[in-house]
């Protein structure tokens, strides 16, 4: 097991510095400059080039930059907050995305577990209807389309939630974006739950643990639950780069100050250090969700372990 | 045939010991007190016993799959609402004689108004404004000069017809269904087929390159990229390319790593087949199922990619429409005037519905083992 995560570990590394070195090689190519402005003088553009070391070598400057993001430093923002550290930028915004992120993917894998479980032991009855329609229907639609109807009716409409994201009324206010973006993961956990679920429930172990006269709850969550939720780890975590994505447009929409607008609004004002730098964060939590499942799938069930290291 | 049945018995009681013999003995004397009819007796494999049995009868794959495919309610109408769409997003713009960047500011913001519904007191022109003091209905068509315009679904703030530009982002959403598609048959099947029928490292290099590729979210990618290049159709199109083949690459790799092994691949090896021959000719037309089924999933997946982009402003640019950046561009008043937003969000929601029921019935017909996982 300890020789298995140090190689998924080793591999996550590499991946890591790979994916800084794609990133700072693209950004070398990127149109537009920081300081394009027209007062600028050719020698102030120049000063400031070598202020921020941007006359050296391409070469320099990455290992000056992968020097600098190993010890946290992130370098500062161009444009958008002039001279600002990028670490200071992100310190109010990463648990703003964060947590809503975190609510999202509870929210989701719960709700979408149960309505699962709920079709699959009740199945083909109105129930499993009901969740087919959900799934198929949270599925196909974007989140954003759930995150404007939900702020229609129920910020406009009716007026019950705040429509923009409020720091005093954080939970109230962060309700709407937080189910909207959940929606995709429901659908998708409630779905794979389902025909999971299905399947434990017809196997031979249920018939015996059944014949043993284990029934009710401790049948379904001892015996068929644990089955189930090697399928469900296995979707949730590609669903994790869907909410990142989702959540860059739902931030939009309710206006919250998280890290997607702030990697929208660098785009727009050609402030590539600070896009790099959330680019890299997406990065990193992305590679730390899929290493976290690779060793949970080891844990929960031994036969991929096995097969993984003989690899 | 008398000759015929004492031969039988003869060579049956072969073994020859003295009971038997006596038994052969006493057979025979009672068989020459028989007389046998020439209808006595009839051969097998002829006549009425011979039936087809058209209960079971074995079918081709495709009829079997067109069949199970039929019986997929959710799957038949999926295709057929692509198929309206389709038609619709060709014909549309035509429809009317608005186009698509065609502006006129004194007719903006005009509410939903059709032909004949009108009189059933639905979309006809008319909306309500509602403002922090109190709500009112107006109907901008009945000022003069406006009453014989219809706009089907409205117009935007810029007095841009949003029928037509609803179909014309409907053709920028399947034109990038199109691209999805054939990055995914060409590059994805290409590498994945490549990849694991070679094996060794060749596929220990290409995996490790999919693996990194993999581990880059695809919303860093497709961003970044557009940001080098301008935003534009021929950018978006790029992003797909270099983001859209992993998925079938690897149900490439697997399916060829299950086929490789099989005989038929031996025998035409042995007949001196070459690679891309039994890669090409004896692999591929055996995997086809999973293969379109991969490639009608990732069709969603494109256009939700593409409407994403719209959405966060890396788009087509204006006056150009896409679904995605008629969305982004209505929310900003969609409390005002939800019409706008409303077209192009249904046909969205529509298109995307439709190609997921479609997928999903594709791949219960074409790979029934699949079935719900």
């Amino acid at each position: 097991m300890k020789k298995y995560i140090l190689k998924r570990l080793l591999i996550s590394v590499i991946t890591l510095l790979v994916i800084i070195l794609v990133l700072f090689l693209m950004l070398q190519f990127m149109p537009g400059s920081p300081f394009n402005d027209e007062k600028l003088s050719a020698d102030q553009v120049a000063s400031m080039r070598k202020a921020y070391g941007l006359d050296k070598p391409v070469i320099v400057q990455f290992l000056i930059y992968v020097k600098k993001v190993l010890t946290g430093d992130l370098g500062v923002s161009y444009s958008i907050s002039q001279n600002t550290p990028i670490t200071t930028l992100l310190s109010t915004r990463v648990p703003v995305s964060f947590r809503m992120g975190v609510n999202a993917v509870i929210i989701g894998a719960l709700l979408g577990m149960l309505l699962g479980i709920a079709a699959a032991l009740h199945h083909n009855s109105a129930l499993d209807t009901i969740c087919t329609v959900i799934s198929v229907l949270g599925v196909s639609l974007p989140s954003y389309v759930f995150g404007l109807i939900l702020a229609y009716f129920f910020s406009y409409r009716i007026r019950v939630l705040p429509l923009l994201y409020d720091q005093a009324r954080v939970i109230s206010s962060t309700f709407l974006p937080t189910l909207a973006l959940s929606m995709f993961t429901i659908a998708t956990v409630a779905r794979f739950t389902r025909s999971s679920m299905l399947e434990v429930l017809d196997s031979e172990f249920m018939l015996l643990a059944e014949s043993k006269g284990i029934t009710g709850p401790a049948l379904i969550f001892r015996h068929a639950l644990r089955n189930v939720m090697i399928s469900v780890i296995t979707v949730l975590a590609p669903l994790v780069v869907d909410l990142m994505i989702g959540s860059l447009v739902i931030e939009q929409i309710f206006a919250i100050p998280g890290i997607g607008t702030l990697m929208v609004s660098s785009i727009q004002s050609n402030d590539y250090n600070v896009t790099i730098a959330i680019a890299l964060i997406y990065s990193i939590m992305y590679i730390g969700v899929m290493l976290i499942v690779d060793i949970l799938y080891g844990i929960i069930d031994p036969r991929i372990r096995l097969t993984k290291t003989q690899n | 045939m008398r000759e015929e049945n004492q031969n039988r018995m003869a060579s049956e009681a072969a073994p020859g010991n003295e009971a038997l013999l006596t038994i052969e003995e006493e057979t025979q004397k009672y068989l020459e007190g028989i007389k046998f009819r020439d209808d006595d007796f009839e051969f097998q494999h002829s006549g009425e016993f011979e039936h087809i049995d058209t209960n079971f009868a074995s079918q081709s794959y495709w009829k079997d799959a067109f069949a199970r495919f039929k019986a997929n309610k959710g799957a038949v109408v999926g295709f057929f609402c692509i198929v309206i769409l389709i038609i619709l997003a060709l014909a549309g713009p035509h429809m009317n004689e608005y186009t698509y960047d065609q502006q006129n500011i004194i007719l903006q913001n005009m509410a939903p108004r059709v032909p004949e519904l009108e009189k059933l007191g639905i979309f006809d022109g008319s909306e309500i404004l509602r403002t922090t003091r109190g709500s009112k209905l107006i109907n901008q068509y009945t000022t003069p000069g406006n009453e014989n315009l219809y706009f089907w679904f409205g117009t935007d703030s810029l007095g841009r017809d949003v029928w037509t530009r609803t179909w014309m982002g409907t053709r920028i959403s399947l034109y990038v269904a199109v691209v999805a598609v054939i990055c995914d048959l060409l590059i994805g099947v290409t590498y994945g087929l490549i990849s694991g029928y070679f094996g060794g490292k060749v596929d220990i290099v290409m995996q490790r390159i999919v693996e990194v590729l993999n581990s880059i979210p695809y919303l860093v990618t497709v961003t970044l990229l557009l940001l080098i290049l301008s935003p534009g159709l021929l950018s978006i199109t790029l992003a797909l390319v270099i983001t859209g083949w992993l998925s079938m690459s690897r149900i490439a790799r697997a399916e060829i790593l299950k086929l490789k092994e099989r005989e038929y691949i031996l025998a035409s090896r042995t007949l001196g087949a070459k690679n891309f021959w039994i890669i090409f000719r004896e692999a591929l037309p055996n995997m086809i199922g999973p293969l379109i089924t991969q490639t009608m999933f990732s069709i969603p997946h494109a256009i939700f990619t593409e409407a994403f982009l719209a959405f966060i402003g890396l788009g087509v640019p204006e006056p150009m429409a896409s679904l995605g950046s008629l969305i982004s561009s209505g929310y900003k008043n969609f409390t005002t005037h939800p019409y706008m937003i409303m077209a192009p969000m249904i046909v969205m929601a529509i298109l995307m519905l439709s190609f997921t029921m479609f997928a999903d019935g594709l791949r219960d017909a074409l790979d029934p083992k699949m079935k719900e996982m």
